[in-house]
């Protein structure tokens, strides 16, 4: 089969450039490799110019929530060159390495940073067939990633020769290494559901997406995702009023740009992971594996669609949350997650996979959804309940502290 | 399978070049004329006093300790949770024991008064 460019337009609107290509160079021994590499361009690109639209969305979302109009001036009234004209102006600026810096880590912490925040894309599925690589252990792969992050936080933290910026990797490095603990246990109910750690696997899995089926431990993996991050309500690793930026805060010019950049394509990352795995991915009430008579795979474009819309929807919840929630404390911030997310999420595992194997094998999905969506909410609701127990009986012991003390003071006088 | 991770190698080899090429890009367009006063490091209105690299606080040890025990827990989880069609009540059983140990070894922390941030 030879080269036609109508065919390659074709193949490129159905997003099945790859198998276009196989067919047109045969089995050759080189085609495999060359497809992976545009593959890993392809993604890595999408990453970095994904960033400019959820600069722009983010400041124009927040200001709507400041009563704020945002970015008006450049490029047209809707200011949408703003997050391009940022980006010259970085490019132009001086790199500073602050006396006394740990050359190697201060260095490395800009590259690796970004390394890793667009590595975790590899696995992400974004249509029907439309994913860098389907491997049987995606998630794993994801958690293993990210926990590299932290690495690399530290690195800048400790490199920077700044005590805010030190200050700033140590609560980063607590909070991230604290908050991986319910997120992996959280992932672990969908893996059950879906027999499988693959992502593509997941979505496929998703008759009834999991966010109906277990919408606690969806809540849970939501949470802990935010703090992984670092955004508000847990940014205390950047807190500007306390800490003046964290662990970024002696870079300057583009390697400062990379923190950011990291900071965004991971934001993007864990809104595309929880719809990958609660909301159904690409799944569009079937939709998204229709052909057209002569065999155009018009689902395909659906699937991608329905993935973006998604999630973009979850990111602009992150910015509403920025926009809604202050900052935490940081034992607050602890005690939130060894207190409360991590035994919650424990007895949810517990529950969801005693509750599975209870179950008959060759059950309907709807079915099994029920008896999941029962026993999950069952838990939530028992966990509130001691919680709400908990306070109650704290805010008495505390009331009547301060009533002895009043009747003490008052027998002094 | 291994063809899965050739992705992944070239990822791991092409990842650097796109931080990379901003940055060659920064230092071919800023200007570089560094001098003491702009190195010097940035401190709340005075010049930084002492060691910046100093000892840190004994209760990151700590959580961290209980980290490093759920970490390891969720290695041994993921491969059940993954096969769990395959794998039979016993199994099951056994899994569910080492969680509630795991949900004991958080509790004896928490009694003890490990869990408090002070």
């Amino acid at each position: 089969m030879s080269f036609s460019f109508l065919e390659f337009l074709k193949s490129l609107v159905e997003l099945t450039t790859g198998t276009y290509l196989r067919q047109v160079w045969g089995a050759k021994p080189w085609v495999d490799p060359t497809l992976d590499a545009i593959g890993v361009i392809l993604v890595a690109t999408f990453g970095l110019l994904i960033v400019l639209v959820l600069i722009w969305l983010e400041r124009k979302v927040i200001a709507r929530f400041q009563d704020r109009i945002g970015p008006n001036r450049v490029g047209g009234k809707y200011g949408l060159l703003q997050p391009v004209a940022d980006a010259l102006k970085l490019l132009t600026k001086e790199i500073i390495t602050p006396s006394g810096a740990d050359k190697w880590a201060y260095n490395l912490a800009p590259f690796l940073i970004v390394i890793t925040a667009l590595m975790m894309w590899a696995v992400m599925p974004f249509a029907p067939g439309v994913v860098g690589v389907d491997l049987n252990v995606g998630l794993f792969y994801v958690l293993a990633i990210s926990s590299v992050s932290v690495v690399t936080v530290l690195l800048a933290g400790w490199g920077s020769n700044n005590k805010y910026a030190l200050l700033g990797a140590f609560r980063a490095v607590a909070q991230m290494v604290s908050y991986e603990v319910p997120m992996i246990l959280s992932l672990l109910i969908p893996i059950i559901l879906a027999r499988s750690m693959s992502s593509v696997d997941i979505v496929k899995a998703q008759t009834v997406p999991f966010a109906i089926v277990v919408p606690i431990s969806a809540l849970i993996f939501f949470i802990s995702s935010l703090a992984e991050m670092g955004r508000t309500p847990f940014d205390l690793l950047e807190a500007e009023s306390e800490i003046v930026a964290g662990f970024h805060i002696e870079y300057s010019g583009m390697k400062f740009a990379m923190f950011m950049l990291a900071e965004y394509i991971s934001a993007l990352f864990m809104s595309g992971l929880f719809t990958t795995v609660f909301l159904g991915g690409y799944r569009f009430f079937g939709l998204e594996m229709i052909k057209t008579a002569s065999g155009f795979a018009l689902g395909n474009l659906i699937g991608l669609i329905a993935f973006f819309v998604k999630m973009f929807v979850v990111f602009v919840v992150l910015v509403w949350i920025r926009g809604t929630l202050p900052r935490f404390r940081i034992d607050q911030m602890m005690d939130f997650n060894w207190k409360f997310l991590v035994p919650l999420s424990l007895a949810l595992i517990l529950v969801a996979a005693l509750v599975d194997k209870a179950l008959p094998v060759g059950v309907n999905d709807w079915t099994r959804a029920g008896v999941h969506l029962v026993s999950n909410v069952v838990v939530g609701a028992v966990t509130l309940e001691i919680l709400r127990r908990n306070g109650r009986k704290q805010r008495t012991a505390h009331e009547e502290v301060r009533e002895n003390a009043d009747i003490e003071t008052a027998a002094a006088h | 399978m291994i063809s899965d991770w050739r992705f992944i190698a070239f990822f791991v080899v092409l990842a650097p070049l796109f931080p990379a090429l901003p940055i060659g890009i920064n230092l071919l367009l800023g200007p570089r004329k560094p001098n003491y006063i702009k190195q010097q490091i940035y401190e709340c209105g005075v010049e930084t006093v002492g060691d910046t690299w100093v000892q840190f606080k004994v209760q990151y040890y700590i959580y961290a300790l209980i980290f490093v025990i759920f970490d390891i827990e969720a290695v041994f989880l993921f491969p059940i949770a993954a096969a769990y069609g395959q794998v039979g009540l016993f199994a099951v059983i056994e899994i569910a024991l080492f969680i509630i140990i795991l949900t004991a070894a958080l509790a004896y922390a928490w009694g003890r008064g490990v869990l408090e941030w002070v």
